[in-house]
């Protein structure tokens, strides 16, 4: 007592304040206790309920008496790669994915670049909330929006019958491709916001003096957009793509609502409910997994190699 | 580089067409609510309130919307104490595998929403645990955790760690330093990760049929209703109702917190670390 300055309030020696001491001394333990939550919770409910998935994608199912039998076989699998029925979904899953992802990409570009390099900031800032807006709105209903636009009798038949067409899109019918093109809307209107807003910041962090340097060196509007802006705006786009062929991948509403045709998702989802069939539905679903690693680990290479 | 006045008019005309892309469809969904007729056939002929008076004395809407709610607040609270704790984390040591933290928790909502409900959906089976609010609660938390980590980490970034420094120099404990001077700094993004979780959970449909079993939430009762054509009204008024809800918590967010963007940030953070 005799050591502290006068008037200044000497601290307690309460519990809390040995233990904080405690760990003031040892940050590792701060550390842990920090991260033991959320990474506990994550390895248990997620990781640990993918192992599940995985190890339960060999199990099979004993059509006998309609119960899961433990035992581990590559049935599930060899089904899979073996019945053209399901190779043909795969296909038609992942085709559409990239579909949705390039015309996302198209779509979006324009108005990211106009809000990142043209708009005013107030202007900027309202189409941000614009954009923003949209992606949060419910999905199922906008879903749901385009299955009442595609109806026959609905808006687009309405708009277009004045001028003597016949809409090309249908919900259910024998034209296979009108089906798949109102799938194809309704995910590019579904995905759109998440590939604007990675491009629009993507293009927002371009120093404009890199352009300026452009077109002192020579490069006429045209080049230096070919070989400034858009090798420095691909890793954004890149992001963007994995919300769009990501979500894509595992959607399975959109094709139950606007379509009649089967993806990956509505297989896994007949399996659970009506069939009753886990390990088959689980391994159908590790498929998108599959997929989804070997896109990640393309679009980090994509980002890392920009940096070089 | 200088867009010439073509392109310039060009970029400024695609720009509204993509806003209308955008906003007509929803602006149909709202005008369909107030459609007098029971088919969905276009123009509408008669407008009326009908419908939303019986959407909100339903008791199918009632029980589904406070089962969204509670879904929603149960996921939120789970969140934002984890995603709080993993932004603290990160933003404020230094550690082996810290670049991995932000993959792990994008990892739920950037893999396909069938594969984290399935993946669920099994473990829930094979460990025997009924379906219901909890299964759906556990489901909901787990990808809107990096909602609230996501706000949170960007603003502890852009405040010093200096002030903590400070604080800690003058006799706070660790305790005190996160009350008085971490916790003031970061609550709104906080609040505004919440308010995302919120909205996420509150119109998720993938993984929430997944680990629902018999409970239905709003979303989940709009699907079960859409194959019944007499209920066609009053999903139509649900369904504005569902997208009002969702997008008042987001634009709160968005006025609380500067950060407040789409989850495709944390994927730039991902692929360019």
């Amino acid at each position: 007592m005799s050591t502290s300055t006068p008037g200044l309030p000497v601290p307690r020696r309460s519990v809390g304040r040995r233990l904080s001491a405690y760990l003031f001394r040892h940050r590792w333990l701060q550390l842990g206790g920090l991260l033991a939550g959320p990474i506990g919770w994550l390895a248990i409910a997620y990781l640990g309920s993918l192992v599940v998935l995985f190890l339960a994608s060999f199990w099979r199912l004993d059509t006998f008496s309609g119960k899961v039998v433990h035992e581990y076989g590559l049935q599930n699998y060899e089904e899979l790669v073996t019945n053209p029925v399901y190779r043909t979904i795969t296909l038609r899953t992942v085709g559409m994915a990239a579909a949705v992802t390039v015309a996302c990409a198209a779509i979006a570009f324009p108005i990211a670049y106009y809000m990142a390099r043209l708009a005013t900031p107030r202007v900027r800032r309202a189409l941000i909330i614009a954009v923003l807006m949209p992606l949060w709105a419910s999905y199922l209903v906008k879903v749901y929006a385009w299955q009442i636009l595609f109806q026959e009798g609905g808006m687009i038949d309405w708009a277009l019958s004045p001028i003597g067409l016949r809409s090309p899109f249908e919900i259910s019918g024998t034209a296979e491709w009108k089906q798949y093109a109102a799938l194809w809307i309704t995910f590019v209107y579904l995905w759109l916001p998440y590939m604007i807003l990675p491009i629009y910041a993507g293009l927002e962090r371009i120093q404009p003096s890199l352009l300026e340097a452009s077109s002192d060196l020579g490069g006429r509007a045209g080049t230096t957009f070919r070989r400034v802006v858009l090798p420095l705006v691909f890793p954004a786009v890149v992001a963007g793509s994995i919300f769009t062929f990501s979500l894509t991948l595992g959607d399975y509403i959109a094709p139950q609502l606007v379509s009649s045709t089967q993806f990956i998702g509505n297989v896994v989802y007949a399996n659970v409910g009506v069939a009753n069939n886990l390990p088959f539905a689980a391994a159908y679903a590790t498929v998108p997994v599959l997929i989804m690693t070997i896109y990640l680990l393309g679009a980090k290479r994509a980002g890392a190699f920009e940096h070089v | 580089m200088i867009e010439s006045p073509l392109t310039r008019v060009l970029l400024r005309v695609a720009t509204w067409l993509v806003l209308a892309f955008i906003y007509v469809p929803l602006a149909v969904i709202v005008l369909y609510s107030f459609n007098a007729s029971r088919t969905l056939n276009w123009p509408i002929d008669e407008l009326t309130l009908k419908w939303w008076g019986k959407a909100i004395d339903n008791p199918g809407v009632r029980d589904a919307l406070w089962t969204s709610v509670k879904a929603g607040l149960g996921a939120t609270l789970i969140a934002l104490v984890l995603g709080t704790l993993a932004s603290l984390a990160v933003s404020r040591y230094d550690f082996f595998g810290r670049n991995t933290i932000s993959f792990l928790l994008l990892l739920p909502i950037a893999l396909p929403g069938i594969v984290t409900g399935m993946a669920l959906n099994a473990t829930f089976n094979t460990a025997g645990i009924t379906l219901g609010l909890f299964t759906v609660i556990v489901g909901h938390a787990t990808f809107c955790i990096v909602l609230v980590y996501n706000n949170a980490l960007a603003r502890l970034r852009r405040t010093s760690r200096t002030f903590e420094e400070a604080s800690s120099d003058l006799g706070a404990d660790t305790w005190q330093t996160f009350r008085r001077v971490t916790l003031p700094q970061l609550a709104s993004a906080m609040l505004a990760g919440c308010l995302l979780a919120f909205a996420l959970s509150f119109d998720e449909v993938i993984v929430t049929t997944f680990t629902i079993g018999a409970d239905q939430t709003l979303p989940i009762w709009i699907l079960a209703n859409l194959a019944r054509p007499n209920q066609l009204p009053i999903v139509n008024v649900v369904a504005v109702a569902v997208i009002v809800l969702s997008v008042i918590p987001v634009w709160l967010a968005t006025k609380l917190s500067a950060e407040t963007t789409a989850p495709g940030t944390v994927a730039r953070e991902v692929v360019e670390p």
